[in-house]
């Protein structure tokens, strides 16, 4: 995030129900509101039907490609544990893997809002703010979701700068 | 105009708001990943769109609000300009008024389809203009410059998307002022519209004079965008392969095509001519590589391996470094799979009990043929359930015969089932047929779209239904059943074999509303009231 034409990939994988898009939209969402060039990419389709769902999100001064090459992904972001195998190898060799197991047990046990916990810890590696984060949640989800999901999102926020300054990234 | 200047936006949604942008009096089309939301768009931005019983009828809808001097649009994915192909090839003859855009959104790859045509084909064959965005601001662009190129040469034109453009946001950043919209009104032009032979013969000429000078205005003025790199490596690409390789290859020269029919061929000569290795990068066919060989410019083309499935920036840098080590297969995912407690499932378990022959189509319920079903032994393309199914009741013994079932979905039944009954009535085998309408009150693997079974608009609101029982009954099928099969799976495959065991033509609507959809059509019919 240092250097203005570098550009940050982020695939986020999971199961078709799991809100793949919804947490790949608010990521999106975050880096638009900042004035970045912004690509976010996934298939439709027959992957709704429980299958496999992943959606690339890249961001940065000038971005080509909607889709994040292979090996390239800074963060592979997963809303499924199962769900690492299919994704293993859009992982860049020094870049960070998030997934349910390292969030706190309750958070992690809210299948519906899993995506917004994991957007929050992925969040604490991001250089936007909090108040950044919590305009694009309110932009992406419709308001009666608003409040329940900017506590998880905070929740998840607190458990990935907790991981970060633990040095396990 | 007060609007947002910058939107981050699918390439779907920006074809919609530049037809909201244009005035576009018409958008009509059948649902069809990766194209369904353009219309939905269109509709949430005001405009006036409408779901079709499928793709030439929705052209054809097309065709006669561009006749009467207004702007339209018809979107559909590639498979569907297949159903519409007939008007596209004889609408380029008759030409139009009002500007027509046919909007085809292949998917090389088959993300969501069952072939990965390239529909780049049909602009050469039918002598249709065409333009390839590579992102969202190029959708939006492409939009509002199809309908000047359609209502200044008075063609239709193509918009030519891919399911990465369709389905990718990238910005956009819309005109701050509308393309005023023509008046419609009735210019009778009997020899341009009516095309008898007499009269489609000059027509046919008139539309190559047109084609001729699309091409020299694409030649000059065209949406080709050069890009002056080191001249070692020149790329001559269009669509989502541009973008691939501008990240493949940032220091090349790229001639980057927006209309790639009728081509700008001195262009890419003038740019073959100072370049090294002057290479053409595109996803699908040869299309691009062909054309400019056949016109005797020297390039270099992908090897035959990466005609499949789509590109990206990896295979695009394998391209270029003539790499044709085979590539390691994508990781298995977990499948997709009928929803637990889909109606569908009661259903193909019970055809696989009575070990069917089933003749299958295009839904949600092609996923009947996955595990733990395997309850599907055909599939070929939408409506294909029924014709197939009656042919292999012509032509298997009659043993086998007896076990055939053709299976088809509503919005299916709708879009192209309707004339395969017809041929049951008309040809019926000498053991009869059962045909099985799986109405789940929805097209659910568009993503849960109304059509004329539902008897709802687009946007929900009630209209004129067609009922399938009544339908069949009219017909003069012998047996017409409509069952839930979910009240009792062991009634519905009993049914199942009752009919089998008739040796009569038989119908059965299997009714039960998809379990996504149902909370949502209880909301459709409680505003709409009690039914008259």
């Amino acid at each position: 995030m240092a250097l203005p034409n570098k550009v940050t990939n982020i695939v986020v994988a999971g199961l078709g129900g799991q809100g793949v898009l919804t947490a790949s939209d608010i990521i999106a969402g975050v880096a638009f509101a900042r004035g970045l060039d912004v690509k976010k990419s996934e298939v439709h389709g027959m992957s709704q039907r429980g299958g496999s769902v992943a959606s690339d999100v890249r961001f940065g001064g000038q971005v080509f490609s909607p889709m994040v090459p292979p090996g390239e992904a800074d963060f592979l972001v997963l809303l499924d544990q199962d769900q690492l195998e299919p994704n293993r190898a859009a992982l860049a060799p020094d870049g960070v893997l998030l997934h349910p197991g390292m969030l706190d047990p309750v958070t992690a046990a809210n299948q519906r809002s899993r995506n917004v916990a994991l957007a929050g810890m992925l969040s604490a590696w991001l250089d936007f703010g909090e108040r950044e984060w919590i305009d694009a949640i309110r932009a992406s989800l419709p308001a009666r979701h608003h409040e329940s999901n900017i506590q998880v999102f905070k929740a998840g926020r607190a458990a990935g700068q907790k991981i970060r300054n633990g040095g396990n990234s | 105009m007060n609007r947002p200047t910058r939107q981050l936006l699918s390439g779907d949604e920006a074809v919609a708001l530049a037809a909201r942008d244009a005035g576009v009096a018409l958008g009509t089309g059948y649902p069809g990943t990766p194209s369904t939301e353009i219309l939905e768009t269109f509709d949430a931005l005001g405009g006036r769109a409408q779901w079709a019983p499928n793709e030439k009828v929705a052209l054809e809808v097309a065709i006669g609000v561009a006749f009467a001097g207004a702007r339209a649009i018809a979107t559909m994915k590639h498979v569907g300009l297949n159903v519409a192909a007939d008007p596209l090839f004889t609408v380029a003859y008759t030409g139009v008024r009002g500007a027509l855009i046919v909007v085809t959104a292949d998917d090389p790859g088959m993300a969501s389809s069952q072939n990965e045509q390239d529909n780049r084909h049909f602009a050469a064959a039918a002598g249709v203009p065409m333009l390839e965005p590579s992102d969202s601001q190029e959708a939006y662009d492409f939009t509002l410059s199809a309908i000047e190129i359609s209502e200044r040469w008075g063609v239709p034109v193509l918009l030519r998307l891919t399911t990465r453009v369709c389905h990718s946001k990238t910005i956009v950043q819309p005109r701050q002022s509308a393309l005023e919209a023509p008046a419609p009104a009735f210019e009778r032009n009997i020899k341009a519209r009516v095309m008898i032979p007499a009269y489609a013969r000059p027509a046919h000429r008139r539309l190559r004079a047109k084609l001729a000078e699309i091409a020299a205005w694409n030649q000059t003025s065209g949406p080709w965008r050069r890009i002056d790199g080191n001249p070692a490596l020149g790329i001559i690409t269009s669509g989502i392969s541009f973008v691939h390789a501008r990240e493949a290859a940032p220091e090349a020269s790229v001639l980057k095509l927006g209309m790639t029919y009728p081509l700008p061929m001195e262009t890419i000569r003038q740019f073959a001519a100072g370049i090294e290795r002057p290479m053409v990068i595109e996803e699908g066919d040869p299309y691009l590589a062909e054309a400019i060989r056949a016109a005797g410019i020297t390039v270099e083309a992908k090897p035959e391996m990466f005609r499949f499935g789509e590109l990206d920036v990896a295979r695009v840098r394998r391209i270029l470094a003539g790499d044709t080590t085979p590539e390691a297969p994508p990781a298995p995912g977990t499948p997709p799979n009928l929803c637990q407690g889909c109606p569908h499932r009661i259903v193909f378990a019970a055809l696989k009990e009575l070990d069917c022959i089933v003749s299958g189509d295009i839904g949600c319920y092609s996923l009947g043929v996955l595990p733990p079903f395997e309850a599907m032994d055909t599939l070929v393309c939408m409506g294909a359930a029924i014709g197939v199914g009656l042919g292999l009741r012509h032509a298997l013994p009659a043993a086998d015969a007896r076990r055939v079932v053709s299976v088809i979905g509503d919005s299916t039944f709708v879009h192209s089932g309707i004339t395969g009954l017809v041929e049951m009535i008309y040809n019926p085998p000498a053991t009869g047929h059962l045909l099985l309408i799986l109405d789940n009150g929805t097209t659910a693997m568009t993503g849960l779209q109304e059509h004329p079974g539902t008897g709802r608009t687009l946007d929900h609101e009630r209209t004129g239904k067609v009922v399938f029982e009544d339908l069949a009954r009219t017909l003069g099928v012998q047996r017409v059943h409509v069952v839930d099969p979910t009240l009792n799976p062991a009634a519905f495959r009993d049914l199942v074999k009752e009919c089998l065991d008739s040796g009569q033509l038989s119908v059965i609507v299997a009714r039960r509303n998809c379990l996504l959809a149902a909370g949502k059509i209880k909301e459709y019919e409680r505003c709409d009231g009690p039914a008259e």
